[in-house]
């Protein structure tokens, strides 16, 4: 929040700056009441826009302003980010129907499945470990076919356990059949956050959402960020439109199949399991034409001629673009594909993007390199991917060292 | 609208199956059916792979004829026994994740009151002793803790008798189970302090002896908690197989233990006996001309 600015600045012991809850005021109740739902594609593509300087937190209440949520749950888990407080503001002044503080990740993302399936549009945040939690909960969200926004804002998980962000947790949620968005900046996260919602929610897709974003370098820090006016708003819920029957006894049948456990060892338990994931990864693939719509497809590329390629996601996109300018400063092209979506995976666009590279980098803000991983099982001629540079455990990822692997060849793979 | 979702439109009746036209027909969504007329029509619950003689069938079975609002109720099961009968009754349910009906049913209930206002939806929590009180005990507390509006029911077996007779939270102290090889080390726990402590407005605990008092105290906890906060009832529903009941003293061991100590007990906040008195006098007025 800006009012701290300029005077003295009070932090928490992890350093976030400490901001004491503002009752709503009349006015800010009055702002909620007077939304009007617009068509999502006037409110992504042509309400005219404002640009504001706004932290990556404040960037994701931005999006849940104008994404008339019904009911949104948190849990402030360590490491914390603003998000879901600043939603609790929301709440308390009408932009947020329903909200709680849940019982701990679990809880929370049990009872976004049950929200969900109350046909109601639902939202919750996490961190790291708190993703960790809850992920037995989210695998099973597809499978429900339970459309539902997750926020992720990637901190270390793994020992030695640190507040600092790594993006390793999302390597964990490649395979759970959510939909899995990685925003670049704060402009990536309101837009990515808000469309999530259309996406998921379309008929033919019908899948839970997870937009992801590096934490504290984007959620903590501020960036320009281009916003329509506050007082438009998406559409609710269609929840009648959706691949499942809601569970609100309106709509027929009456047994919801759907939710049968289906634990029998027969064919017929076998033959259901397989068709519930086909379908989850089958929707993934009709979720694209939504993508390419609002957010301006799941790639963008730069420098496409490059010899030289770089694959990144999330907040390695943005160094990468600046070692693209200084190595051609140095009069070397450089091109760089970025990935938006994670999942669905982008495989056509970045094996049209990677053809004639001679060289491709991926650099990551985790160990274990999923998206380098993602690539060679992508592409032809996976040999020449150079799985790097690689950061982690809250390091920052310096140009220098992105620049060190465009020039030479570093003795990694 | 609920009730109609389950209508048969009369252009389809000679293609759905008898069984379902006999369900809407005579079923209990329409009329209120009492636990002596059980048999003489069509329940939500008939087919079931449960073992024979268990009790918590019949207990489940008289809990689905005295829910207040068939066709606007949700169950929300777990892994156990019971979600073997409760996923073939007719009412919508949901198998989640291991111990998690109780923070499911709080998202649920939450949502269907965003989005029906003056419509009762009535969730009904319906899971193990080892569901609710061991793998789901945080989500239990805190629903309760939060004053969720749904109702929670233990099918208390004492036992983890779907997965082959482990000791759970709820096994009394001393008995051999599997895990429990020495015997339990510790008491049964106390759900019913607990619930007290946290606030539940009403709370039961009942052996299925009686099955019309069964029948008055699901509706009771499922009606107080739509108006004032959660409710909880606690069935000793014995495990015949892990626990060596032969199947015809089934009602002889529910007797015995209810005598020794699991008699019918009901606990009610003053809000919830409050709310309780003036909707029986309002419902007695309602009956009164009609009699006439
Ligand atoms: S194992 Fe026990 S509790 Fe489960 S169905 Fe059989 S008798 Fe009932």
């Amino acid at each position: 929040m800006s009012e701290g600015l300029g005077e003295e600045v009070k932090t928490n012991p992890q350093g976030d700056v400490i901001t004491a809850a503002p009752a709503p005021t009349k006015e800010a109740k009055k702002g909620a009441a007077a939304q009007r739902v617009v068509d999502p594609d006037y409110l992504f593509l042509q309400a005219p826009r404002e640009k504001t300087f706004i932290t990556g937190s404040e960037a994701a209440k931005e999006a849940i302003r104008r994404a008339n949520v019904d009911v949104a749950i948190s849990y402030p888990i360590t490491p914390q980010s603003e998000t879901m407080q600043q939603v609790g503001y929301l709440y308390a002044e009408g932009y947020v129907k329903d909200y709680y503080r849940g019982e701990e990740e679990y809880g929370v993302m049990s009872a976004i499945a049950g929200a969900s399936r109350s046909g109601v549009r639902c939202l919750s945040a996490t961190a790291g470990p708190g993703l960790m939690r809850g992920l037995e909960v989210i695998s099973s969200w597809p499978g429900g076919r339970l459309p539902a926004v997750l926020l992720i804002m990637c901190r270390v998980i793994n020992a030695p356990l640190a507040i600092q962000p790594d993006n390793v947790e999302l390597s964990y949620m490649l395979n759970t059949g959510c939909l899995l968005f990685h925003a670049e900046n704060q402009q990536d996260f309101y837009d990515y956050a808000l469309a999530a919602f259309m996406i998921g929610e379309k008929p033919e897709v019908t899948l839970p959402v997870a937009v992801a974003v590096d934490g504290f370098f984007v959620t903590h820090a501020r960036g320009w960020v281009s916003l329509p006016a506050a007082d438009i708003k998406l559409p609710p819920r269609d929840c009648y439109h959706e691949a499942v029957p809601m569970m609100d006894n309106e709509n027929p049948p009456i047994r919801i199949s759907r939710d049968a456990p289906i634990q029998k060892s027969n064919f017929i338990s076998y033959q259901m399991h397989a068709s519930w994931q086909q379908e989850i990864w089958a929707a993934q693939e009709r979720s694209r034409k939504w993508i390419e719509r609002w957010l301006g497809g799941l790639v963008e590329v730069v420098n496409p001629k490059a010899k030289i390629m770089i694959v990144a996601s999330g907040a390695a996109v943005s160094q990468s673009r600046e070692a693209v300018r200084q190595a051609a400063e140095q009069g070397i092209e450089v091109g760089l594909v970025k990935i938006k979506s994670v999942r669905p995976f982008p495989a056509e666009e970045v094996r049209a993007a990677l053809d004639h590279a001679e060289k491709i980098l991926v650099p990551e803000f985790n160990y274990v390199g999923w998206l380098a991983k993602e690539v060679k099982s992508t592409i032809r001629g996976s040999e020449r991917v150079i799985s790097g540079p690689r950061v982690f455990g809250g390091m920052s990822m310096p140009t220098e060292l992105i620049l060190e692997y465009i020039m030479g060849t570093p003795n990694r793979r | 609208m609920a009730l109609e979702t389950i209508r048969v439109s009369p252009g389809f009746q000679k293609f759905l199956p008898k069984e379902y036209q006999d369900l809407v027909e005579n079923g209990p969504f329409t009329k209120e059916r009492k636990v002596s007329e059980l048999g003489s029509f069509k329940e939500i619950l008939e087919e079931h792979p449960m073992c024979a003689g268990c009790a918590m069938t019949l207990f489940i079975r008289v809990t689905l004829l005295a829910l207040p609002s068939v066709e606007n109720s949700v169950i929300i099961g777990t892994a156990g026994c019971g979600r073997l009968a409760l996923s073939q009754a007719a009412i919508p349910f949901v198998y989640g994740n291991y111990g998690d009906t109780n923070a499911v049913a709080s998202g649920l209930k939450r949502g269907l009151s965003v989005r029906f206002k003056d419509k009762p939806k009535d969730v009904i929590v319906m899971a193990g002793d080892g569901g609710l009180a061991d793998i789901g005990f945080s989500a239990v507390m805190h629903s309760w803790f939060r004053k969720e509006k749904f109702t929670t029911i233990m099918l208390d077996n004492e036992v983890y008798g779907n997965t082959g007779g482990q000791e759970s939270g709820m096994t009394q102290k001393g008995m051999v189970l599997k895990m429990a090889p020495n015997g339990k080390k510790f008491e049964k726990m106390d759900m019913i302090g607990l619930a007290k402590t946290s606030g539940v407005a009403y709370i039961a605990r009942i052996a299925p002896t009686n099955p019309t008092r069964v029948a008055n105290t699901v509706r009771k906890a499922v009606l107080i908690a739509r108006e004032v906060g959660p409710t909880y009832i606690q069935a000793y529903t014995s495990c015949n197989i892990e626990y060596a009941i032969p199947t015809p003293k089934v009602m002889d061991d529910a007797r015995e233990v209810e005598k020794d100590r699991y008699g019918f007990m009901e606990y009610m906040t003053d809000d919830a006996k409050a709310y309780w008195e003036k909707s029986e006098a309002d419902r007695r007025k309602l009956k009164a001309p009609q009699t006439k």
